[in-house]
């Protein structure tokens, strides 16, 4: 039994060794400057120089938040809308708004989006809103659709109207499985995020492009681990979450 | 009083509720048995509009129940299922207090009911009421459900195999605790069952229906002695039928004077407990304890053959 409380405790370390570390490097990166320097050629800076590394960190972070709180809506209404006796009708074409939603590539996206809407945030916000729409809207399908039916029967004959038995039974039973498809979404937006930098969005695919423009690897490298950070961070978080909900219920937990 | 009147439902061309037509009378048992796809769970579900019949009218103590909208006429009528249903994201005590909240009763008189329900079905309201639904033994979770059901005092209750998922010792336990909690409220009940043994036990009386139709609708001994067709005495089983009939008895009905030797069998035990208990020592007789302790007399294995034979 001690050794596996030990190990239970290794995980939760690694993770506050990670987040510590993150925030040191994001609001300190010169600590970190004698690291990256051998990766540099011929005296480049080490450290990214055109912006604040926090800045762009809390940027890139409210631009991945702006677009899921999107997307979950969107989703999820769309999910509810389709899992309801009228609007049957609509599941196969949600199915296939969100699917090209999918298919169809955030850089194309961009280059589509820039000409309507210009360059900057929006560009990106429109091609991660769209990317996310899918695995939220599957999740959420799923979870609506393979509730436990004898529940559902109960909140029927306990007198429930159907606003009352969507809030009150059906969205917190699949809130496990509608949790999961955010927490997909979310990541891959994180990373996703980065080449709205193409177009002038303010995201840590700047110091990313950056390394690339002026062949500086420590750029490259340190845009792309603080999103890994992130993306691994958040994926952790999320997960934690729909595993108290599903364990709340009585649920298998993945 | 529960009024059904040419209740017919049609799915496309089939008929699965065919033109039934019966009255409950107020504060008793009516159970309705049949095999699977006999229509028994539909007709109970036209009661709360859980399904809309296609024709036909079932009155609540005289009021049509279209008169009201379906949830709140839902709300009125107690509803168990088996496999209970509870709401795996509420504790029990919430699960309890489902319908109440619903009705918009205030927070201290949705608590002091919840807690005489659970006090009432020896649930300690301190221990489990916080506790979620997984966290209860199949038995527990049952007598919640039916809890639930009960909760907003509701004049009618509908259950629709309720024991269905119990083993037989916790079964039995619910069914006791249910007739003894019928007893107290005066609680109008309809159970669904598929089970002629606990139909002959709960009901005051049995519907069997049969392919959509109410073959037979009377009181147990009848149903056991007058059997309407060959398919309700299958459904009997004729091996089984004297030991249900005698099931229906109480000992203390069937006391004759004397006495015998040996441990004495309880006035209110049934009558087919004594026999077994009887043919299984291989005594003649036994001896009858009253509730008191006081012995009332004795039963015979002849007098109780006796009664185990037809009536007709």
């Amino acid at each position: 039994m001690k050794e596996a409380g030990v190990k239970a405790w290794v995980p939760s370390l690694l993770r506050l060794a990670l987040v510590v570390l993150l925030i040191a490097f994001v609001s300190n990166p010169g600590w970190f400057e004698p690291l990256l320097k051998p990766l540099t050629e011929s005296n480049a800076p080490a450290i990214y120089n055109q912006g604040s590394l926090l800045t762009l960190t809390l940027l890139h972070l409210r631009t991945v938040l702006i677009a899921t709180v999107a997307a979950t809506t969107v989703a999820v209404a769309l999910a509810i809308l389709v899992t309801r006796p009228a609007g049957v009708e609509f599941l196969p074409l949600s199915r296939s708004l969100v699917n090209i939603g999918q298919t169809f590539p955030p850089v194309a996206v961009l280059a589509l989006a820039v000409p309507a809407v210009g360059f900057g945030e929006k560009p990106t916000l429109i091609a991660l809103f769209l990317y996310g729409l899918l695995p939220i809207f599957e999740n959420a399908l799923t979870g609506l659709t393979t509730l436990p039916a004898n529940v559902v029967e109960a909140a029927r004959g306990a007198g429930m109207t159907g606003w009352q038995r969507l809030v009150k039974v059906e969205l917190p039973l699949s809130a496990p499985i509608i949790l999961g498809g955010i927490r997909l979404s979310v990541v891959i937006s994180l990373a996703t995020a980065t080449i709205g930098s193409t177009v002038a969005a303010r995201t840590l695919g700047e110091v990313i492009i950056a390394g690339l423009l002026s062949n500086n690897l420590a750029f490259v490298l340190q845009g792309g681990l603080i999103v890994a950070a992130l993306a691994v961070l958040i994926y952790d978080g999320l997960s934690a979450i729909e595993r108290y909900t599903a364990r709340r219920m009585g649920q298998e937990t993945a | 009083m529960i009024e059904i009147e040419g209740i017919t439902k049609r799915y496309d061309a089939t008929t699965v509720v065919d033109d039934v037509s019966m009255v409950i009378e107020p504060r008793t048992i009516a159970v309705i048995v049949g095999t699977s796809g006999s229509g028994k769970t539909t007709l109970l579900r036209m009661i709360n509009r859980l399904v809309e019949p296609t024709a036909g009218v079932i009155r609540l103590d005289g009021a049509d129940n279209r008169s009201l909208p379906g949830y709140e006429l839902r709300r009125s009528i107690g509803y168990a299922i088996q496999g209970h249903g509870l709401f795996p994201h509420r504790t029990v005590a919430q699960n309890i207090a489902t319908v109440p909240v619903l009705l918009g009763w205030d927070a201290a008189r949705i608590k002091r009911r919840v807690d005489e329900l659970m006090t009432l079905y020896q649930l300690d309201p301190q221990a489990f009421g916080p506790r979620y639904p997984h966290e209860l033994s199949g038995g527990q979770q049952q007598r919640v459900g039916v809890a639930r059901a009960l909760a907003a005092e509701p004049n009618v209750l509908l259950m629709d195999e309720p024991f269905g998922a119990l083993d037989p010792i916790i079964r039995n336990k619910a069914q006791e605790d249910l007739l003894a909690i019928q007893k107290r409220f005066g609680t109008t009940i309809i159970l669904v069952t598929h089970d002629m043994e606990e139909a002959v036990h709960m009901g005051d009386k049995i519907a069997v229906m049969d392919a959509g139709k109410l073959v037979q609708y009377a009181k147990p001994a009848e149903i056991l002695a007058k059997p309407a067709s060959a398919f309700v005495e299958t459904l009997v089983g004729a091996s089984e039928k004297p030991f249900r009939l005698l099931s229906l008895g109480r000992v203390r009905d069937a006391v004759e004077t004397g006495t015998a030797e040996g441990e004495a069998i309880p006035g209110d035990a049934s009558q087919r407990d004594a026999l077994a208990e009887l043919l299984w020592s291989g005594r003649p007789a036994l001896p009858v304890k009253g509730a008191d302790g006081k012995p009332l007399g004795r039963v015979t294995v002849d007098g109780l053959v006796k009664r185990a034979a037809s009536p007709a």
